[in-house]
């Protein structure tokens, strides 16, 4: 399968890449890992981040930026590229355990003409 | 969580917990302060717990992650109240401090309210989450916020018989505020 997980440094979204790759290694997707650029706060660190926890997976896994409003142009990478799935972060814990969905989650469900997995 | 907005005005006083009451069913319920002597009737009634009445993945459905949730909110820095029909726990209501509290801030804490499935609809609710946020303001808990869904009408309509209000409408979830002082 042809997917696309996206990345915007929060924890949550960390662990959607790392459960990313896990699953492409058992079923050979041909993955690709958009880091949203413009939701990094640190610049450049998030993308070396997600690169040396690339390498670090031994999945060939290609890995590009994305510029501009982070959810806005995820979706359009996905819709334009023709993924066959898109993996997102599942929402944030509340301090009392309660899933929240932001305002990314919810424009990517609403928007994405791709399937979209959320990573719990 | 970003743009909450709290009230101006401190909200009434509420009555603290111990206190008992009849249900609109005519049961007896006794409302209490939890410790952790509450900790094995609570995971019971989450055991219990109806599936349907599950809001925002809580409560937990495994046993053990029941017991890690429970464990959480028991904690010192947490208030916690619940209601017993007899010797069996139906209701709960908890506080969870998001930003603790300072010396010149009561800090920001979240609130959860449950009651078993046929104990619904007979006022626990209501005398639950009142007590809960009586013993608030005994702990000096200053501000209190909720998530809810937007189409949950019997809570949303709970909420706001107790003064809480809208505090962030652009979220997915409403996002709803109460100042205790």
């Amino acid at each position: 399968m042809y997917v696309l997980v996206g990345v915007d440094g929060t924890d949550a979204s960390l662990t959607a890449l790392e459960q990313a790759l896990e699953r492409a290694r058992e079923a050979g997707d041909d993955l690709t890992v958009a880091v949203l650029v413009d939701a990094d706060a640190a610049g450049d660190s998030l993308a070396s981040t997600v690169r040396s926890t690339v390498d670090d997976s031994s999945v060939d896994a290609s890995v590009t930026d994305v510029n501009g409003t982070p959810a806005s142009s995820l979706v359009e990478l996905a819709d334009r590229e023709g993924y066959d799935r898109l993996v997102i972060a599942g929402g944030r814990r509340s301090p009392l355990g309660k899933i929240n969905l932001d305002s990314f989650t919810e424009f990517v469900l609403l928007n994405a003409t791709t399937s979209v997995t959320l990573i719990r | 969580m970003t743009g909450r907005a709290y009230p101006d005005e401190a909200a009434a006083d509420f009555e603290a917990p111990p206190s008992s009451f009849e249900d609109q069913e005519g049961r007896q319920i006794d409302l209490a302060v939890a410790t952790g002597a509450d900790y094995e009737d609570l995971v019971e009634m989450y055991q219990a717990f109806d599936p349907e009445d599950r809001a925002q993945g809580v409560p937990p459905v495994r046993d053990e992650a029941i017991r890690d949730w429970i464990e959480t909110l028991l904690s010192d820095e947490c208030v916690n109240v619940v209601a017993r029909d007899g010797a069996v726990v139906v209701g709960h209501a908890t506080l969870v401090p998001d930003t603790p509290p300072t010396e010149d801030d009561g800090g920001d804490y979240e609130l959860a309210i449950f009651v078993q499935h046929e104990y619904q609809g007979a006022g626990i609710g209501t005398a639950l989450l009142k007590a809960l946020l009586g013993r608030g303001q005994d702990e000096d808990v200053e501000k209190v916020w909720l998530t809810v869904e937007r189409w949950n009408e019997p809570a949303l309509a709970l909420y706001r018989s107790v003064g809480f209000v809208t505090a962030n409408a652009e979220t997915f979830e409403m996002e709803m505020a109460i100042r205790l002082h």
